[in-house]
């Protein structure tokens, strides 16, 4: 123990360390942030660690070159010894950094930790969002399978509808004019010096900080921030019932830190590695590309977004949500920090947790993309299928030749990009039925030129079979009428 | 001297130093500003589009539309597989064909040909066009990309070599018109 001593002497006297450490480590924090709600900036932090050891540890092998990346990444998983196991690491550390940072964000605006004098912290922590999802895009694109390609295609898409600059932004971003070796090399020295360098320096700042200006206090309902009187009342709040932050916070800190490196080390160890998955090469066509779990609720907005609309808000949208984030602490500096007294913040959290929850969820179901296989792969159910005229069994069979299946179900099978068709002799007459087959519209293709007439009248007739057995089909009831019949006669 | 003169010449000095590394500091500036524009500037100076061949025509039944691959013309020889491009081509007629990018007009992602339905069909957002290429539902406010074309020696030949994006698409300069060699 005596050498031990001597040695951190030794070294003490040079560095002269020792004593601002332990200030720092001793300083004092209000009595109730040793909370369970105070660990999630030190859980990002480890993590972030987490990801710079692995990340170093994959570069090892990882060759950053369009021809050479996927076997790499093979290699990676079967040839290395382990080094499934540094992937899947690097993987779902990464989901779980993006998590955290995403928690943590939610935590400090509804403890209203943004107001006066975090705001900088604040604007920081925006900061730090950014990186943290570039960084998750970028190394997307390391991942150089397919879904990397052709999100590369989808990020060059949106960057190309920029005005004036776009045709530059794309050549820009993939370093020439196809996705190809530039453009892995530059999101390889993107994900590897440039993103983690902005991330290194933000922490520093971000971390000086909150050292610096001290911890969030606990909000209590009806303690107002404000400006003139706040830097006093928080001196007394750490000063006189303060409890210092060793050992009495940190505690916690370190034991859900322990407790995240866990559970992506169960993650790894259970789930594997993501990917890569199909080779990079964009002459193979039979592939539906999807991003990570991250950018899903993205990749479903793309989708409902009208199309005139889209181009706006893709652009615009972006830049106002980061407006509003940077200026929040501007507008907001003062005032209530609890959030019980803040219903417009509990809202916002929840409208916004609500809409990504919901867009995720429909884009792990893409109920808008046609199912490419459902025409020879899933068949009309027997139900649709007995007890039918050879007619309307003609009619099936065109319905799966000309592929409605892929965007219409039959019994929840087939695709959803159309309304499901089970019952659709309930909601549309015959005549309707041919108008929509032939013409088309409410972003249906026109079928017109595809089908012969007799394709069309089987067609039509085994879709007038699609009802329930006690309901008959609609009919246009001013046909019967002009007709002087009570009832159209059933076909 | 007095300490008073030389406190200012000292501040003069500094001054003149940090005059001297912005000067080399634009100076460097210039270069590294060209060095990461040089995927733009290159297009400016020799273009990235080229004459390619996909093959004889025979492989091209009229009628029909078909995939095509060719390998594109600015490449590295690290770039492997990436730079193989696929395209479809369909063939109206005997000298009349149109040549579309496998691009989805929407985002890029890769289009697929139904020949049953006469459909092709995007897997990523569902973005479907006639066999004419012309827009059919959707999201994408366009048709699909189209490259310029000509016959030479009975072999189709596109004119290729750039990735068509909504901001710059193809057909712009091909005006999707006819033009046979």
């Amino acid at each position: 123990m005596r050498l031990i001593q001597k040695v951190g002497d030794w070294f003490d006297l040079r560095l002269q360390l020792g004593a601002p450490i332990r200030e720092t480590a001793e300083h004092p924090v209000p009595r109730e942030t040793a909370s369970w709600f105070y660990v999630f900036g030190s859980a990002a932090l480890t993590v972030f660690m987490l990801q710079i050891v692995t990340g170093v540890l994959l570069a090892l092998i990882y060759v950053p070159s369009a021809g050479e990346a996927w076997n790499s990444l093979q290699t990676l998983n079967h040839g290395v010894s382990l080094g499934w196991f540094i992937r899947a690491l690097h993987g779902w550390g990464s989901n779980f950094m993006l998590a955290i940072v995403f928690i943590h964000m939610v935590q400090v605006f509804l403890f209203g930790a943004y107001k006066f004098p975090r705001e900088l912290t604040w604007i920081v922590g925006v900061l730090l969002l950014l990186v943290t999802l570039g960084m998750a895009f970028t190394g997307q694109v390391l991942r150089f399978d397919q879904d990397a390609y052709w999100g590369l295609g989808i990020g060059a898409s949106i960057a190309s509808r920029v005005p004036v600059i776009g045709p530059w932004a794309v050549k820009l971003m993939l370093g020439g004019p196809i996705i190809a070796g530039a453009t892995l090399s530059r999101f390889f020295a993107l994900h590897v010096f440039v993103v983690p360098g902005l991330l290194i320096a933000f922490v520093g700042v971000h971390l000086l900080m909150v050292l610096k200006l001290g911890i969030n206090e606990w909000p209590m309902p009806g303690r107002i921030v404000r400006r003139a009187t706040y830097m006093q009342e928080y001196h007394e709040l750490t000063h006189k019932q303060g409890v210092p932050f060793v050992p009495n916070a940190v505690w916690k800190d370190i034991l859900f830190s322990g407790f995240i490196l866990l559970s992506i080390a169960v993650c790894a160890v259970y789930f594997g590695p993501f990917g890569p998955g199909g080779q990079p090469d964009p002459t193979i066509i039979q592939t539906a590309p999807r991003p990570d779990f991250f950018f899903l609720w993205l990749y479903a907005l793309l989708s409902f977004l009208p199309p005139a609309a889209e181009t706006p808000i893709l652009l615009i949208g972006p830049a106002i949500g980061i407006v509003v984030l940077l200026a929040l602490p501007f507008v907001a500096g003062e005032g209530e920090k609890s959030w019980k007294r803040r219903p417009i913040a509990v809202l916002t959290i929840l409208l916004v947790a609500v809409s990504l929850g919901t867009l995720t969820h429909l884009a792990e179901h893409t109920p808008w993309s046609p199912v490419m296989d459902a025409w020879s792969s899933q068949p009309i159910p027997a139900e649709f299928l007995q007890g039918r005229t050879a007619l309307e069994r003609h009619g099936a069979l065109v319905f799966q030749a000309k592929q409605c299946h892929n965007c219409h179900s039959l019994d929840n099978n087939g695709g959803q990009r159309g309304p499901a068709l089970d019952a659709v002799a309930l909601r549309l007459t015959e005549d309707q039925l041919i108008r929509q087959v032939i013409q088309g519209g409410g972003n249906m293709p026109a079928y017109g030129k595809n089908l012969s007439p007799a394709e069309t009248t089987a067609l039509v007739a085994f879709l007038e079979t699609l009802h329930p057995a006690n309901q008959k089909p609609a009919r246009n009831a001013s046909q019967a009428m002009a007709l002087g019949t009570s009832e159209v006669s059933p076909r | 001297m007095s300490s008073e003169n030389g406190m200012s010449r000292r501040a003069a000095l500094v001054k003149l130093g940090v005059l001297l590394n912005s000067v080399v500091g634009v100076f460097l500036a210039v270069p590294i500003v060209r060095y990461l524009l040089s995927p733009v500037t290159r297009e400016k100076k020799v273009g990235y589009e080229s004459w390619l061949s996909l093959g004889g025509l025979e492989q091209f039944p009229a009628g029909q539309t078909r995939l095509a691959t060719y390998r594109n013309p600015v490449v590295n020889s690290w770039d492997g597989e990436t730079g193989d491009i696929a395209c479809w081509v369909r063939r109206v007629d005997d000298q009349t064909f149109q040549v579309f990018a496998i691009n989805c007009a929407h985002l890029g992602c890769p289009v697929r040909w139904f020949a049953q339905s006469n459909l092709f069909m995007c897997p990523c957002h569902g973005g479907a066009y006639y066999q004419d290429g012309s827009r059919a539902s959707g999201p994408p406010e366009r048709g699909l990309f189209q490259y310029q074309y000509k016959i030479e020696d009975g072999k189709l030949l596109i004119k290729a070599g750039e990735m068509p994006t909504p901001g710059q698409p193809v057909a712009s300069k091909a005006g999707g018109k006819t033009t046979c060699a």
